[in-house]
Parts: C-alpha cells; structure tokens; sequence
C-alpha cells in the first residue's frame, strides 16, 4: 500500500490522465474485494480537512492566474490543490481498502514483522482488545448517570462528564494494571511472542506487489512522457 | 511426596504500611481441591498474588512442587502456577482466543506444531475449541471465564488458582464451570464467597481472616460450624443448608 501511495504521489499532477488510471486501478481491487461503495465513502470524512485546505489553495496562489466562474484563481495553486485533493483521496481509499480486506490481528503481525518498534505494536493490539471493553465502561457509566436522573444539559453539565471521564480514566489505569499481572502470570517478559509463524510465500508478495509495479508502470510513463 | 503448594509463615504488608498478611501456613497436596475462604480484606487476594511471586518482599517462603517462589524461579514457578483472574477481561488481552490460549505457551519457548497441540488441548479442556478465532469481546462472559481457564491450563500447571472463579455466572454457566473443574486432573486453589460452589466442588476448605488461616478442615463441617462462620463475617445464603447436601 505504502508503495502504491508513493508512486501516486511522485507522479506529477499535470499528467491527469493517469490519475484516471490510479483511481481504476483502486475501483477494480475494490471490485475484486467485493467491498460495497457504502462501506468506503463515509470512510473518506477522515479528509475533509485536506480537502478544505486544497480547495483554499487556489485562492491563495501566486503567480499567473486564469478566471474561472468570475473568480481569479492562481493557476499553480489550483494545479498545487488538485494534486492534494486527487493524491490525498487515491491514499485515502487505498488505506480504506487495505483495512477493509485485512484482518486487524493480520494488520498487527505485518507491522511487527516490518520491524515497527515492538512497543507500538503492542499499544494497537491492546487498543484493538479494549476498546470495546473501555467502551462499554462508558455507556454503563452514561447509564448510571441517566438512571439518577441526570441530563446533559449545556455547560452546566460539564463538571460531571469531566468527572466521568476522569474516572473512566482511572478504572481504565487499573484495569491495565491487572492485565499487566495477568501477562507477567504467563510468563510475560516484554515482547508479544510471534504466534502465527511467518507464513508468506512468494506468491503472496507478488500478489501484494501488482498494485505497486502497475502504479510504477504509471508513474513512469506520466514523467516520461511530461 | 512433596505438597503441590506450601506456605510457610508468610507475612506481607504493601508499601503504604498497609498489612494485609500477618503469617499463613498452609500446604495442599497434589490432586486435592482446597476453597479459600473468607470476609472481604481478609487478604486472599494478597495471598494470591503470593503464590506466582507476583507479590514478593515480605517475611516467609512459598513452595510450589518443593521449588521455592523466588526470583530466578520466576519462569517455571509461572508455568507451575495457573491463576485464573476474576473479570476474564483482565485475563483474555489478545485480540482472539487462539492467541490468547497461545501466549502462556508461548512464552515457555514452545512455536509450530507443538505450540498449537497445547492450544487445542486446553480449549478442547474448556469446551471451547469451536471459538479458536473469535475476539473475546464476542463471547459470553461465561464463555470468557472458560476461555481464561483455558489460558491457564495450555501451560499445564501444577496448581490451579481460581479467583472467584463463579462470580457473575449465571447458573448454567455455573454448572459447566463446575463440569469442567471436576473433570480436571488438576490441584486447584479456589477463592471464594460462594459456599455452596465450595462445597459442591472443594471436600476440604481453609478460611482466611485477619491475615491468617483460622480454620482448615473439610468445607462441610466448616460451613456447619455456626460460631466459626459468624465469627469471621462469613454466611450461608438464605435457604441453603449444608446438611441437605449429599455428601
């Protein structure tokens, strides 16, 4: 994925054509997943403010400039803002794509056997694990709130929720100190053990690789033919 | 032969000057299942965490299998001694089953094949090799417990230390947690305020108060010992009679 991104982004954004070609690709590996559009869009929010940050560029721009809609517009802005907007979408949803065919636990293992730094790995596998448990804390404790007729009622309000969360925090720091006894109980000694061995074949990186080489073949001929 | 577990003159007070254990002794012997009884801040979970060296630094010694709980013994006296936590949220922290039942194996060195024969052994124990792939958070909490039991029993422990292992069940949970601890050729240590769950599963009974080991003798002469009950804030639940209990 990261490789597909980096040559999306090293291909030059006057080329548009092969932005066409980029986004092709990602619409056929989602086909190919069979990952439904109503699952990825609302995915994309997470961009909203690039994009509001690519649309002001324009405005923003120096140098020559062309008239569009009554609005004077700089033309290396609005070339500057259309790269950001068309390469933020294209990694975007190439990273939508890639969680929504990769389980999490999968995700986790690939980063530590990337050599990501064991602590992270371990910090996201926890989050992957009590996220929900933290979460339900959080609704029970809501619960009990409303129970004894509290309402979240405009600023007033404030002082009690920041109580919640404070001690949503605590119960959330003692519970990972039973779960730091629980691990040191089975013989927990810093490092997650690799539970599934290594397990991919050649196959597999060629596979993983198309998207990246075709990508490449792309990026190549958008320069090339500049 | 030596006992699975021997405390000897354990006295333990936390940093804040707290003192929680004031000298226990006691000694279970292989094969035998021992409830540990008694009121609240009586000090069972300080004992507990005494047993795998989880906590350490007070005055007297624990044995477990004749190897004393000490610091370089920490490895095996871990493997020796399976303590199953009370929320199985605390005890199941990966993000599936499998994993979760893989870890305490995992960190005795074991990988491959041999590693997942023990996965599957203990789930298989539990009743639960069905789930190898589910995330915990999507079990029942009965099934979590189970599943905590089973993290503990692919280490294949010498004891087993359930802390209040029928908490929060519901009865059939109950009964299948019962079911499966019979079933197990195990010692098991279990801690807890449900006396009939001790005396259905536990012929002998040590009850903890104050710190110390005021009573050890079997659960049913225990829980029938009126005096003895009410004078370390321990109770019967309503309707329930030890004497109508088959032995």
């Amino acid at each position: 994925m990261v490789a597909f991104i980096f040559t999306v982004v090293a291909t030059p954004p006057s080329q548009f054509w092969a932005f066409g070609v980029f986004a092709a690709f990602l619409v056929a590996v989602a086909r190919l997943a069979r990952i439904p559009a109503h699952v990825i869009l609302p995915r994309m929010l997470v961009e909203v403010p690039f994009v509001l940050f690519a649309l002001l560029m324009p405005f923003f721009g120096s140098g020559p400039t062309v008239e569009v809609f009554g609005l004077t517009l700089s033309q290396a802005g609005l070339l500057a803002g259309w790269g950001i907007l068309v390469k933020g979408t294209l990694g975007v949803v190439c990273s939508i794509l890639l969680a929504a065919t990769t389980p999490a636990r999968d995700l986790l293992l690939g980063l530590d056997r990337l050599r990501v730094p064991s602590l992270i790995v371990q910090i996201a596998s926890f989050m992957l694990r009590y996220t929900h448990v933290v979460g339900d804390e959080m609704s029970r404790m809501k619960l009990a709130r409303e129970a004894r007729g509290f309402e979240a009622t405009g600023i007033r309000s404030w002082p009690v929720i920041a109580q919640s969360a404070g001690s949503l925090f605590i119960r959330s720091y003692e519970r990972g100190e039973r779960v730091h006894l629980a691990m040191l109980s089975r013989g927990y000694t810093g490092r997650l053990p690799e539970l599934t061995p290594a397990t991919t074949t050649a196959a597999d990186w060629w596979t993983a690789m198309i998207l990246p080489i075709a990508g490449l073949a792309v990026a190549v001929t958008a320069l090339w033919t500049q | 032969m030596t006992a699975s577990l021997k405390v000897a003159g354990l006295a333990f007070a936390y940093p804040d000057g707290y003192q929680a254990l004031f000298g226990v002794d006691l000694e279970i012997q292989r094969g035998e299942r021992v409830a540990l009884l008694g009121p609240n801040g009586a000090g069972k979970t300080t004992l507990v965490l005494h047993l795998n060296g989880l906590l350490a630094g007070g005055v007297g010694t624990v044995e477990v299998a004749g190897l004393p709980v000490e610091k370089e013994n920490y490895p095996e006296i871990r493997r020796r001694v399976g303590v199953v936590f009370q929320d199985p949220d605390d005890q199941l922290f990966m993000p599936t089953v499998h994993d979760d039942v893989a870890f305490g194996p995992a960190n005795l060195g074991l990988a491959g094949a041999e590693l997942e024969e023990r996965v599957h052994e203990a789930l298989d124990l539990v009743g639960m090799a069905e789930f190898s792939d589910r995330p915990p958070h999507h079990l029942s909490f009965g099934q979590r417990r189970r599943v905590a039991v089973a993290t503990v029993l692919a280490m294949r422990p010498e004891i087993l230390v359930l802390d209040e292992p029928s908490s929060n069940l519901d009865p059939a949970s109950r009964r299948e947690l019962a079911d499966i601890l019979r079933s197990l050729d195990i010692t098991v240590l279990m801690v807890t305020h449900d006396m009939p769950y001790a005396l259905e599963l536990c012929p002998r009974s040590l009850i903890l108060s104050g710190g110390v080991i005021v009573a050890d003798g079997s659960t049913r002469d225990l829980l029938l010992d009126d005096r003895l009950m009410r004078a370390h804030r321990l109770e019967l639940p309503f309707g329930f009679d030890p004497r109508n209990v088959p032995a």
